[in-house]
């Protein structure tokens, strides 16, 4: 994984950098994803989009212990 | 990125549904056996089950139905070509099956009396066994894995299967889609579990990952198989869901159906008289689509609000949760509006219909020691149970097979020619996207292959993916995650040609919508009451030919033999 990471343009996942603690080690959304879109930015510390591969399934969000992660529909089917 | 050996006595491969129950199974029958699960994703949130599941769709209960009963409704439903033996082998395990998960904290929906409360919705008999909090299943499976001491996996995609003397199964090779490694497993024994190819067909939304199976389910066990020289068997009978309208979801009969729900035409009118998911009802749904009748909506508007209430606790919580959401963005209320439906792109898929990796009632490929379960083998209709009960005859078969067996040899050969095929993509300077190349040859899919079938259309299809195949020697990769989307490209190809190849040799229509081939309009049962098998011959490429259908071990009466074609309701019925 490259130690930064670009976000997909209008990510239809969404962290709330403000109730995310992925500093606190947390990477669970990360681990739980089957596709294995988001990932951990080394250089800002916050949690991404990298791939709009999204199935919404949410695994992300019922495993992130403090309601971080927000799934939306992918636009194209919306 | 280097490369890294593991040594196992069984390897499954897929950790969703059908591979847990392999593993767990092995490795309950000898614990002194190393067994490995290995999943793309991570095994605790795998697989079409992870956010759990609404209904078993083919529960055989006791008082309800008996095995002879179910495998007499889905060889009809089925069109007759089923092995009897592989539906009786899930049949008669289907209980014990559904009283283990019981056991293990699974929840099914119980009478007064605690049992089952079996539903009517197939066409002949009742099957169905709603799990309204069924959302845990994945997560009491993968305590009963660790519990067991299955070793796990996570991110790794295998790529390609090793083959030894006598074409014996020696092993896999993997990507792992996080650091880069290349993996080479050793095995005794292999249990492929790795689902439908669900990324066969483009959806109509034109989003690659919008599918209704797990986008995880590339293909990929197709194409390891077939290049391990196994039979691939009803590749012609594709998958085609009915699904809410760009949602792509199951709406889902098996849960609204119980309740009062059903489908309805544009007017309003009923047209159909089961919504079982077979080909037969599919063509009636394509039919109306087609017709000035259309849209067809699932229509739930007439119930009680508390009723509307307790589905939407079931669709919005289970299986495939983010419906609800989908419905508020649209201001869809199933209370006061109709819900668009439409069909699904298509796939490759067994447990839904009947095309995959040909096993015998012992989940025995052609391949020695070579396994298929769930998804991915061609037992008929077998949905989530039947992956469940396939994967633990799997997993008990693989451990007998392994007595007396030393590994079988590795050929280094086969080894550095899949490290050159995977690993290509992360060394061309420039080149097209796996995402590019992935889209057009899932565009012409559609184009070309879904029904109606069109022998003028397959054979440019066949012709367009020859020139795809060579585009794929132009995909570029810039990490591990993209040589792994990379090389799901190869399995779909893949998938895509041998589905027209057998398209084209069956030259009869059956399945309904599955196989509507109207240059061959009429079921033929005199030239094809047979398997099509397709598999890799000398020369590389792939040959098709018959099986014969065993006999039967409950024979179908004349009467009975065409009920699934008799679903359409032809007078307006009264709503
Ligand atoms: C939306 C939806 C709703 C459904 N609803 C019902 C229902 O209500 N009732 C019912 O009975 N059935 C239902 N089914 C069907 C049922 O879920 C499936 O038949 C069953 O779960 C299939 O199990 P499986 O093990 O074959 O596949 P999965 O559970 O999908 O597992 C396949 C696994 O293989 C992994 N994998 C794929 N490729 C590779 C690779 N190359 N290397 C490593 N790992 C790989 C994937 O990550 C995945 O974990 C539904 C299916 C879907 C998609
Ligand atoms: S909804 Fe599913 S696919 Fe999308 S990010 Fe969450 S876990 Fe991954
Ligand atoms: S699970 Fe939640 S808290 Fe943990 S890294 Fe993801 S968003 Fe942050």
């Amino acid at each position: 994984m490259p130690a930064t990471i670009r976000e997909v343009p209008n990510p239809s996942v969404r962290i709330d950098h403000g109730k995310c603690i992925a500093d606190k080690g947390c990477r669970s959304c990360i681990d739980s994803c089957p596709l294995d879109i988001l990932a951990f930015d080394e250089g800002d510390g916050k949690v991404k989009m990298a791939y709009d591969e999204c199935w919404y399934c949410l695994p992300c969000e019922h495993d992130c212990p403090t309601k971080a992660v927000t799934v939306s529909i992918p636009y194209l089917l919306r | 990125m280097e490369t890294r050996t593991l040594d196992v006595d069984v390897l499954v491969v897929g950790g969703g549904t059908a591979g847990p129950l392999a593993a767990i199974r092995a490795k309950e029958k000898d614990r002194n056996l190393r067994v490995l699960l290995l999943d793309k994703a991570n095994v605790k949130r795998a697989g079409a089950i992870a956010e759990g599941m609404d209904s078993v769709n083919n529960a055989v209960i006791p008082g309800h139905a008996t095995p002879e009963q179910y495998v007499r409704e889905i060889t009809i439903a089925n069109d007759g070509i089923v092995n009897q033996a592989t539906i009786h082998a899930y049949a008669s395990r289907s209980h014990d099956m559904i009283r283990k998960l019981d056991g293990w904290g699974v929840k099914f929906e119980k009478d007064g009396n605690g049992d089952y409360a079996v539903k009517k919705v197939h066409h002949m008999g009742a099957y169905v066994l709603p799990m309204p909090e069924g959302y845990n299943v994945k997560k009491v499976i993968y305590r009963q894995i660790r519990k067991v001491g299955v070793e796990v996996s996570n991110r790794l995609t295998a790529t390609r299967l090793l083959t030894g003397g006598g074409g014996r199964i020696a092993g896999a090779l993997a990507l792992d889609s996080r650091s880069g490694d290349f993996v080479v497993v050793r095995a005794r024994a292999v249990i492929l579990c790795t689902g439908a190819a669900g990324r066969l067909g483009l959806p109509a939304s034109g989003y690659l990952f919008g599918t209704y199976e797990n986008p995880t389910n590339a293909g990929d066990g197709y194409s390891m198989a077939y290049h391990a020289g196994a039979e691939l068997s009803g590749l012609e009978c594709f998958q085609i869901n009915p699904l809410i309208k760009d949602y792509n979801g199951p709406a889902c009969a098996y849960v609204t159906g119980p309740f009062g729900g059903y489908t309805v035409n544009a007017k309003g009118e009923r047209f159909i008289k089961s919504d079982y998911w077979s080909g037969q009802m599919m063509l009636e749904f394509w039919r109306e689509l087609e017709s000035g009748n259309g849209p067809v909506f699932l229509k739930l508007d007439h119930l009680a609000p508390e009723t509307v209430t307790r589905i939407e606790n079931i669709l919005h919580i289970t299986e495939r949760p983010t419906r609800g959401r989908f419905h508020e963005g649209r201001h869809t209320d199933y209370r006061s509006d109709l819900v668009e439906m439409h069909i699904s792109e298509i796939g490759l898929c067994g447990g839904h219909s009947a095309s995959g990796v040909w096993v015998d009632e012992h989940a025995r490929t052609t391949v020695p020691g070579l396994y298929a379960a769930g998804d991915l083998c061609n037992v008929a209709h077998n949905y989530m149970l039947g992956a469940m009960v396939f994967g633990e005859i799997a997993g008990g078969d693989a451990v007998d097979f392994l007595d007396g067996q030393a590994h079988a040899a590795i050929d280094q050969d086969q080894v550095e020619a899949e490290r050159k095929r995977l690993f290509a993509p992360l060394g061309r300077e420039e080149g097209f996207t796996p995402a590019q190349v992935e889209y057009k040859l899932r565009r012409m899919v559609n184009d070309y292959l879904q029904p109606p079938k069109v022998t003028a259309k397959m054979e440019i299809g066949l012709r367009r993916f020859a020139e795809i195949r060579e585009d794929l020697e132009r995909i570029k990769a810039t990490s591990p995650h993209e040589l792994m989307r990379a090389i799901e490209v190869h399995a779909i190809l893949d998938c895509a040609e041998l589905a027209a190849h057998a398209s084209l040799y069956r030259t009869e229509s059956r399945w309904g919508l599955y196989h509507h081939y109207p240059e061959h309009p009429e079921r033929n049962d005199a030239e094809w009451f047979t398997f099509v098998e397709v598999r890799k011959g000398a020369d590389g490429r792939p040959v098709c030919f018959k099986r014969p259908v065993p006999p039967y071990l409950f024979p179908i009466d004349e009467q009975d033999r065409d009920a699934y074609n008799r679903l359409r309701i032809d007078a307006p019925a009264a709503a």
